[in-house]
């Protein structure tokens, strides 16, 4: 085994037991990096230089605590002082923020080091990382497919073995989706848990960061360090954080799981549903008590979705302007003018598009018609999950209705492409806790399976995730990269 | 003003809180610091930083909407209004749109004796934009150079209902606003620094119409005296086109100090809408009544109450009581003296006469001047015990006022002490009279005026110094001992 | 519903958006897809239903007012595409 194949807590006992050295974890995620960049292409900024002088740093404390050592990956839209923060879009391809988010710099305080910044759908619209101004990322797994979006670079990185775990950001499955299509374990986690500040908003009251792993104690350890009050987010709440890692017991005896019937339907691919019943059945043989429930508006939340996320985005996006950072049409003679050429410019069509979308869900004659009633449809959204919870701890579904899709195959068909977050879009708008984890290949592309929580409740998501992964082993097998 | 329309006013004001920090960043609010000093990734718009709420910026939205006799509603939130200006760094801004955090409220303004109210409609917490430094005339500069300082100074927007049916009652409801304001200490309402700021809604309308006429909104009015002439021009603009028939236009317009003219600000942006929705970043305000009572209870005393303590404790008359409690710091000193002197009219008269003109003819607040309470009492004192006469106080104030000295300091500088020693003055008397014989006949013979001339006389001899009431004695004495 | 080219140029404008004349046609067709797609809302009833404008239960979330320092300017200014005394430069706003 090389140590960029190894997951954080096997890098972990190694680093502990004095067998390796951060810097030689670092060479190897680095010269992995170099093997497979050219065929994965997640990365946008790889900070080789820095890296190695973190890692080296760390290795003469002497002693590693925490994350001390351990490389890491952060989508482009995390902000990074002093280090380009992209959000793979023209208008910030020189920004260096004079800022760190509250998640990298909690990261960073732990000794994490930071090896390069990652490959995404421009400003987080998008589910296939096309929408990246610079390139498309492209699957491990099947280099002539997707790695799903808009986390694809964070996703496709860690299924690489480019870097053992990545941070991204989810507004409607942009963390659980390519780590499906990837055959990761990815989790968003629920709205407020973990602080947005620094992290550039797409939809304010739907982003949340989260974390990309090999397996779910990563994750869940990631998550315990990344999550918990900031006072620079406000919506980033003051509760207790509890040991998710202590909780992962391989256990489910007792727990009572849902899966909704309205994720098992039209459009769902028959062996991705064939495969999370299989998971249903193994959690019934784990002790679970495994029922079907109804989330009965469902269908209305992607539609609502695409009111919403826009309609914030477009003010969200209105800092764009050529004025203090990002680029700038410099041939304007007017202010009005630099401001449509800067952002004619700098933005890609689904930025554009769905700026416009949102304008017009605001504008006036509009806004009862489209952005309130979308906001009443997310209460209804909402309140169908608040009802499930009342008589079951988890929710189990397929992450997507599919498997990864081909390069170029869903270009230019917005509702096909935008179908890819069916299953994922009404977690973000009830504002819940879901991760993706492995359960099985189909055409030797790997499935995803979700399981969502109450809300505030990762714990239960995790020792959920646990038990399925400790008793499958469809998180050991790795794509063959650079075996052409 | 023609007799047959009505013109139609109502405010919009802005007043800047009185807060060391901005409304959602830790950045001083310091004014005049050196350009983009005051500023940090929150303020100046950056991607990816978030807004967290000042609560004293609630505090005092709250308080100043007690002093506007406000409803506070328990819920109340922040909306984004969306509109592109190099100086709006977000390309919105953070405001309250459905639900802000005061409404239905009201002031009493006096017109000419008569009460009138005027109805507040609401206030809302907002941020403030940056500054936009031209070069000359926005409409000529080459180019703009934006300075972000000012963005995220929290404000209160203060709206009225379209109450007001002259420039003088427009001018009544922001000098009474302005001194709640102050007097409440939620903000320092300066016009020229911009910590108050007043765009005036003017339309005009056939008495006894029921309907608005077109509406205009007057911005960039820095002063009392420019409101009221931009209304003035602008209800006169409409009365005429309504007699000519020409149609008038809904627009916003700017009042031009140097032209003394209204004229049309070219729409900046083609088609107004701001597309406002709940700002997501911040969660839902709810005040509670117990937060209400506390603000209340820590309300100063408002001028109206202060108003009626001058008149029943210290027996001013109304008049008296209204200009001394036109802004805390006036109230404040009048309230230091009383209470060293208990004359409480003689102070009033000093300060409503001597001080006040002074103030004026110098520009000047209250605050600014070198008096203090403490040098007036001293000086009234003074007076009393005829060390000078009340003419020599007045050279002794405007002394106090420009130089900051005591009224000891200043009398024995310029040896201004009054002369009452009749061993002093009764050989200069003498001198005096003896050498105006025809006077004296004039005096004898029962002319009045003799006498002013003698008294005349001696204060120029004594530089005014001498005791007027021990001259009269003396030189009545004088003259009577004459045969 | 189907959006005109008149409301695509409105829209545009609103957004700051420079479009070419195939570019509103082709948003025109892209944006009335989607909003077809959003109009499927109305199947649902929403009346009397309270719009979730905030998903968190908490509310009255502050700050102290105490002064921090601000960022160097220099700093806020380096990402800054032109500058000048220390002020972002724009052209001309009329
Ligand atoms: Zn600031």
């Amino acid at each position: 085994m090389e140590l960029y194949e190894l997951t954080v807590h096997e890098l972990q006992e190694l680093l502990a037991g004095g067998i390796t050295s951060s810097a030689e974890i670092v060479k190897s995620v680095l010269a992995r990096i170099d093997a497979v960049e050219d065929q994965v292409k997640s990365f946008i900024t790889v900070t080789r230089e820095q890296a190695l002088d973190k890692a080296r740093q760390v290795d003469a404390q002497g002693s590693y605590q925490g994350l001390a050592g351990i490389p890491m990956g952060l989508k482009d839209n995390i902000c990074t002082r002093g280090v380009k923060t992209t959000c793979a879009s023209r208008m910030l391809a020189d920004f260096i923020p004079p800022y760190e988010s509250t998640v990298s710099r909690r990261l960073d305080q732990q000794g994490s080091v930071l090896v390069g910044k990652l490959n995404m759908d421009e400003f987080a619209m998008g589910s296939s990382t096309e929408n990246s101004a610079f390139f498309a990322t492209r699957n491990p797994w099947d280099l002539t497919k997707v790695p799903g979006g808009s986390s694809g670079g964070s996703a496709a990185a860690v299924a690489a073995g480019q870097i053992p775990f990545s941070l991204g950001s989810d507004t409607g499955g942009s963390i659980r989706q390519p780590a499906a299509y990837c055959g990761v374990v990815g989790m968003k986690p629920t709205y407020g848990r973990v602080s947005r500040w620094g992290v550039v908003a797409y939809a304010s009251s739907l982003d949340q960061v989260g974390v990309l792993s090999k397996d779910v104690r990563d994750n869940a350890m990631i998550m315990q360090i990344i999550a918990g009050h900031d006072p620079l987010d406000s919506n980033c709440v003051d509760l207790a954080v509890p040991d998710y890692v202590a909780g992962l017991d391989g256990s489910v005896r007792g727990m009572r799981i849902a899966y909704p019937r309205e994720y098992f339907g039209v459009g769902v691919n028959e062996s991705v549903r064939d495969l999370v019943m299989q998971a249903l059945k193994k959690y019934q043989e784990l002790g679970a008590i495994v029922e079907e429930a109804s989330l009965p508006h469902s269908e209305y939340a992607l539609p609502a979705y695409y009111l919403l996320g826009p309609a914030e985005a477009s003010a969200n996006l209105a800092c764009f302007d050529g004025v203090r950072f990002g680029c700038r049409d410099n041939t304007a003679e007017n202010v009005v003018d630099m401001f449509s050429g800067t952002r004619d410019h700098g933005f890609g069509d689904e930025v554009k598009r769905r700026i416009m979308l949102g304008t017009f869900a605001l504008s006036s004659g509009y806004y009862d018609a489209y952005y309130l009633n979308a906001l009443k449809v997310r209460r209804l959204i909402a309140n169908d999950f608040t009802k499930v919870f009342n008589d079951y701890d988890i929710i189990i579904a397929p992450t997507t209705p599919t498997t990864a899709f081909g390069l170029g195959e869903q270009r230019g068909d917005l509702l096909t492409i935008y179908m890819n977050d069916v299953l994922t879009v009404p977690v973000n708008m009830a504002g819940l806790p879901g991760i993706s984890i492995p359960c099985g290949f189909t055409g030797g592309l790997p499935v995803g399976m979700q399981i969502i929580g109450k809300a505030f409740d990762e714990a239960t998501v995790y020792k959920a995730a646990y038990a399925f992964e400790q008793n499958t082993d469809f998180h050991t097998i790795k794509p063959q990269l650079g075996v052409r | 003003m023609s007799p047959d329309y009505e013109i139609v006013i109502g405010l919009e004001v802005h007043a800047e809180l009185k807060t060391q920090t901005k409304i959602f960043c830790s950045c001083s609010t310091a004014f005049g610091a050196e350009p983009n000093t005051q500023t940090c990734p929150i303020c100046a718009g950056f991607p990816g930083a978030l807004p967290v709420l000042n609560r004293q910026v609630v505090d005092l939205a709250i308080r100043a909407g007690l002093a506007l006799h406000c409803e506070i509603p328990a819920m109340c939130k922040f909306d984004r209004k969306n509109y592109f200006y190099p100086d709006l760094p977000h390309g919105y801004q953070v405001s309250q749109f459905d639900f802000p955090v005061c409404k239905q409220g009201y002031l009493d303004i006096d017109i000419e004796g008569q009460k009138k109210r005027v109805g507040v409609t609401r206030a809302h917490m907002e941020e403030d934009a940056g500054k936009l430094v031209h070069q000359g005339d926005i409409t000529t500069t080459p180019f703009s150079l934006v300075d972000l300082n000012r963005s995220g100074v929290a404000l209160l927007e203060i709206v009225s209902e379209p109450d007001m049916r002259s420039a003088q009652e427009a001018r009544a409801y922001l000098e009474k606003l302005r001194s709640m304001l102050l007097f409440a200490g939620v903000s320092d309402c300066k016009m020229q620094e911009g910590s108050l700021r007043c765009d005036a809604n003017v339309s005009v309308r056939p008495f006894g119409q029921q309907e608005f006429g077109t509406r205009c909104e007057i911005k960039n009015l820095n002063s009392f005296r420019a409101l009221e002439r931009a209304i003035e021009y602008e209800a006169k603009r409409h009365m005429e086109a309504l007699e000519d028939g020409t149609e008038l236009f809904q627009e916003t317009r700017t009042w031009d100090e140097e032209k003394q003219m209204t004229r049309s600000m070219r729409s900046k942006e083609e088609a107004h809408d701001y597309r406002y929705f709940p700002e997501p970043d911040l969660p839902p305000l709810f005040i509670s009544r117990e937060w209400v009572d506390e603000v209340r209870a820590a309300l100063p005393e408002m001028p109206e109450q202060a108003q009626q303590r001058l008149m029943e404790v210290y027996g001013l008359p109304e008049y008296d009581a209204a200009l001394l409690t036109l802004t805390p710091e006036t109230l404040d000193f009048f309230d230091r003296c009383v209470q060293e002197y208990p004359d409480a009219k003689t102070i009033a008269n000093w300060m409503m006469g001597e001080f006040s003109r002074l103030l004026n003819q110098t520009n000047q607040e209250i605050g600014d001047s070198h008096l203090t309470p403490d040098h007036l009492v001293q000086m009234l004192r003074l007076v009393d015990d005829g060390t000078i006469s009340g003419k020599i106080a007045k050279t002794v104030l405007e002394d106090m006022f420009n130089s900051g000295q005591s009224p000891q300091e200043i009398i024995k500088a310029k040896g201004l002490v009054q002369i009452s020693d009749a061993d002093t003055l009764l050989p200069l008397i003498e001198d005096i009279v003896g050498a105006n014989p025809k006077v004296v006949e004039d005096y004898k013979s029962g002319k009045g005026k003799a006498m002013g001339f003698f008294v005349g006389q001696i204060m120029k001899a004594t530089k005014g110094q001498a005791n007027p009431a021990l001259v009269n004695e003396l030189l009545k004495k004088v003259l009577d001992s004459i045969q | 519903m189907a959006l005109t080219i008149k409301e695509v140029e409105h829209v545009a404008q609103l957004a700051r958006l420079k479009l070419t004349e195939e570019e509103k046609v082709k948003f025109a067709q892209q944006l009335s897809t989607v909003l077809d797609y959003a109009d499927t809302l109305n199947a649902i009833s929403t009346e009397g239903v309270e719009p979730l404008i905030h998903i968190l239960p908490i509310r009255n979330v502050f700050r102290e007012d105490q002064r921090k320092p601000s960022m160097e300017r220099e700093e806020i200014l380096a990402n800054a595409p032109l500058a000048e005394g220390f002020q972002y430069k724009v052209p001309k706003i009329m």
